[in-house]
């Protein structure tokens, strides 16, 4: 079947390392791989890479071979000694065997710009890293000036990948202009989010991307330190970030005098505690300075007050995973994928009830049909979608008839839809949208940091409204106060926490109003 | 396994001199608290407040911001179900109901041998393997009431199997 080289007779095995990976058994996958082959005497060298995204056939199984790599999933850790007895790894006969990864549908049809090295090299191997043209991006920005940096970012049209959708070369051009003697970048890995895994996943597949893109970052605008602020639900984003960092500082990529130039970037990883609302980036300030996570009042922006008073970028990891490639590559090259005012791509997160679920890093102006259903394969449950919710818990609930949107930043705004951070998660039939409802007002009562009443006590009074509609009480008059509810919270609340919780509310009621019309029968028969 | 060693004061100031040199070190220094005594004892909050120099309230205002610090010490295990929306749209809420009816414990409480502490998380980054459940740091993804089951089963066998 496939020609193998010959003149290597150790074979290359590769068994993602990546969270998902493991939550489904690649631990004890890549075990059994590694006994079976002992117990053959075949000379097997077992490569934990990241994950390629296609996670329902996690553990993905990859050998590498003369004519590329093939895949072999989900390998369950009983399949491996049937695989042996078909000849893996030399030959690929048996029924988990999908053939060449790469001519797989669901990632031959990507646009993989920031993923395209994750699952492919060994997350912890620098020497891997830049044989897959790692760092060429900080090379470039090594040899031009601040301002250079800045302008060719502000030409690729990136913009801000956590959810506002920033130009990140104005923010960046904002930091370089300030005066002052210190400045910092702090990565905002917080990916709170239900729906969203895209950071976890590059910084757990390709950790010195990140890297790249801080230190590029800091160059960019005269700053020499950086946080990365990782979520305590990430433990083995936090380890494989800690180990990179400590491997790019042995290799001078890192520290002081970046590879003989006068550059300098310091890097450290911080850990959140379990709080939604320290991903709204002043929040995240405070809690880097060891405070509670209060959202400050804007301005004075962060990009000219913002850790310890200083000008500071806060940027999304997948902002700045973009720029090495864009760095690299050119603006233009980058600029070239996408629609109107959304340039570039975007890795979507199919999530929920999806038979597909993974990453699809597109070009802007993919329809949410062709995502859900050509790479999504529909739901997992077999049933139809009745709904979608994007972007995060603060995004609208979209029905079947608003599939054909585009991904782009203006479309989706103008239906009050949100691309966010490009988590898309899908729901069956059997869906109870006022239930949903109420988990939006449930969520926003547990997140809130608490700062402005409208947020604090309103979300919790909208819990109390949802559940007399659910009981079918008086639903009229309550879903008027709902309506009060969502009104004030929209006009009165200090950041997008409080502001935005109406948006997954209204839409329910919006597009699936016969959820909310209940009666006190139907609700005592449940 | 969760670490739950009994409150020592030196070693909660050696904990405290090994991280109060960073920028910002309440965080890193509560981290560090609860990975060795299990959670954020009564008696670390005056401590930390003589130590960083803060106030008592602005510690206490800290520690209880944050829902990943406890104050009291959790069961020798951790079971964190997700309760977001993706896993949500798979099943979590029969699966919390499951978790709660065969190990009589609510979410937020500790069984009565003290095995688990069973916890509610909002997303855990493996929503399309939902539902997800991390019990200590082992992630696990697919996960039905079969499955939890043998989950739990294998945590405690292996406690005795050590
Ligand atoms: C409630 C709330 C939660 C947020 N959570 C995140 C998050 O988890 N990650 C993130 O990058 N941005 C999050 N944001 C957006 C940040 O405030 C900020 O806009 C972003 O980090 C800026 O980076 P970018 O320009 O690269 O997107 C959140 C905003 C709000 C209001
Ligand atoms: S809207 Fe909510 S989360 Fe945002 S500042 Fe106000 S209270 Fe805090
Ligand atoms: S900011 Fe204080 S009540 Fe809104
Ligand atoms: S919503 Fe449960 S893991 Fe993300």
């Amino acid at each position: 079947m496939t020609a193998f080289e010959a003149s290597n007779p150790e074979i290359t095995v590769y068994v993602p390392r990546d969270a998902a990976a493991l939550s489904v058994g690649a631990d004890e996958v890549a075990d059994a791989i590694r006994a079976e082959a002992l117990k053959r005497g075949l000379p097997v060298r077992l490569v934990r890479n990241g994950s390629r995204g296609m996670l329902w056939l996690e553990p993905l199984v990859e050998v590498a071979t003369a004519s590329g790599r093939i895949a072999y999933g989900p390998v369950a850790p009983e399949d491996v000694s049937t695989l042996f007895e078909t000849g893996f790894p030399t030959s690929c006969d048996h029924p988990l065997c999908l053939g060449p990864t790469e001519e797989i549908p669901y990632l031959r049809n990507q646009e993989r710009l920031t993923f395209a090295r994750c699952g492919v090299i060994d997350p912890l191997s620098v020497a891997d890293y830049r044989s897959h043209s790692g760092f060429r991006g900080l090379e470039r920005a090594l040899s031009l000036t601040p301002a250079e940096i800045v302008a060719e970012v502000l030409e690729s049209g990136l913009r801000g990948r956590g959810g506002a959708g920033f130009p990140t070369g104005i923010k960046w051009r904002t930091v370089l202009d300030a005066r002052a003697d210190q400045k910092f970048i702090c990565c905002n890995a917080d990916e709170g989010d239900s729906g969203t895994f895209a950071d976890r996943m590059i910084m757990e597949g390709d950790p010195f991307l990140l890297v790249e893109g801080m230190t590029i970052a800091g160059i960019a605008v005269g700053a020499t330190e950086g946080y990365v602020y990782i979520r305590s639900e990430y433990p083995h984003a936090i380890a494989t970030m800690r180990e990179a960092i400590r491997l790019a500082r042995a290799e001078g990529w890192l520290g002081e005098r970046i590879h003989g130039t006068e550059h300098t970037f310091h890097l450290d990883v911080r850990v959140g505690a379990g709080a939604y609302i320290c991903g709204e980036e002043t929040s995240m300030l405070e809690s880097l300075e060891g405070k509670r996570g209060m959202v400050r009042a804007k301005p004075p922006l962060p990009a000219l007050e913002g850790l310890f008073g200083k000008p500071t970028v806060v940027n999304n990891v997948l902002s700045l995973t973009s720029v090495p490639v864009i760095l690299e590559k050119g603006a233009a090259h980058y600029r070239d994928f996408g629609v109107g005012r959304s340039r570039g791509t975007l890795a979507f997160q199919l999530a929920g009830n999806i038979r597909r679920g993974g990453i699809v890093e597109k070009a802007f102006g993919v329809t949410l049909h062709e995502l859900l259903y050509e790479f999504g394969g529909g739901t997992a449950s077999g049933r139809p979608i009745r709904a979608v919710q994007a972007g995060g818990p603060l995004g609208a609930y979209l029905p079947e008839s608003q599939f054909h949107l585009p991904k782009d930043y203006e479309a989706f705004a103008a239906v009050e839809a949100m691309v966010g951070h490009g988590g898309i998660v899908v729901f069956d039939d059997s869906v109870d949208m006022a239930r949903q409802a109420r988990f939006a007002m449930e969520f926003c009562a547990a997140e809130s940091c608490g700062k402005c009443t409208p947020c604090r006590i309103g979300a919790v009074r909208g819990v109390e409204v949802m559940d007399r509609i659910i009981a079918g009480d008086s639903v009229a008059k309550n879903i008027a106060l709902l309506q009060d509810l969502c009104e004030v919270m929209t006009d009165g609340s200090l950041c997008a926490m409080g502001g935005m919780t109406p948006i997954p509310v209204r839409s329910a009621l919006k597009h699936f109003p016969e959820d909310f019309a209940r009666t006190p029968d139907r609700a005592a028969a449940e | 396994m969760n670490a739950r060693a009994p409150w020592r004061e030196e070693r909660a100031c050696a904990i405290v001199a090994e991280h109060r040199h960073l920028r910002g070190s309440l965080l890193p220094i509560l981290h560090a608290l609860q990975e060795e005594f299990g959670c954020i004892d009564q008696a670390a909050v005056p401590l930390l407040a003589r130590e960083l120099n803060l106030s008592r309230a602005d510690v206490h205002g800290v520690v209880s911001f944050y829902h990943e610090f406890r104050r009291t010490r959790p069961g020798r295990h951790t079971v964190k179900v997700c309760r977001a929306e993706a896993c949500q749209s798979m099943g979590c809420d029969d699966l919390v109901s499951h978790i709660e009816r065969s190990l009589s414990v609510s979410l937020g409480g500790t069984t009565a041998d003290d095995a688990f502490t069973v916890e509610s998380v909002f997303c855990l980054g493996n929503c399309a393997l939902s539902p997800a459940v991390m019990v200590d740091e082992r992630l696990y993804g697919r996960v039905d009431a079969r499955r939890i089951d043998a989950i739990l089963g294998a945590t405690l066998a292996a406690e005795t199997a050590r």
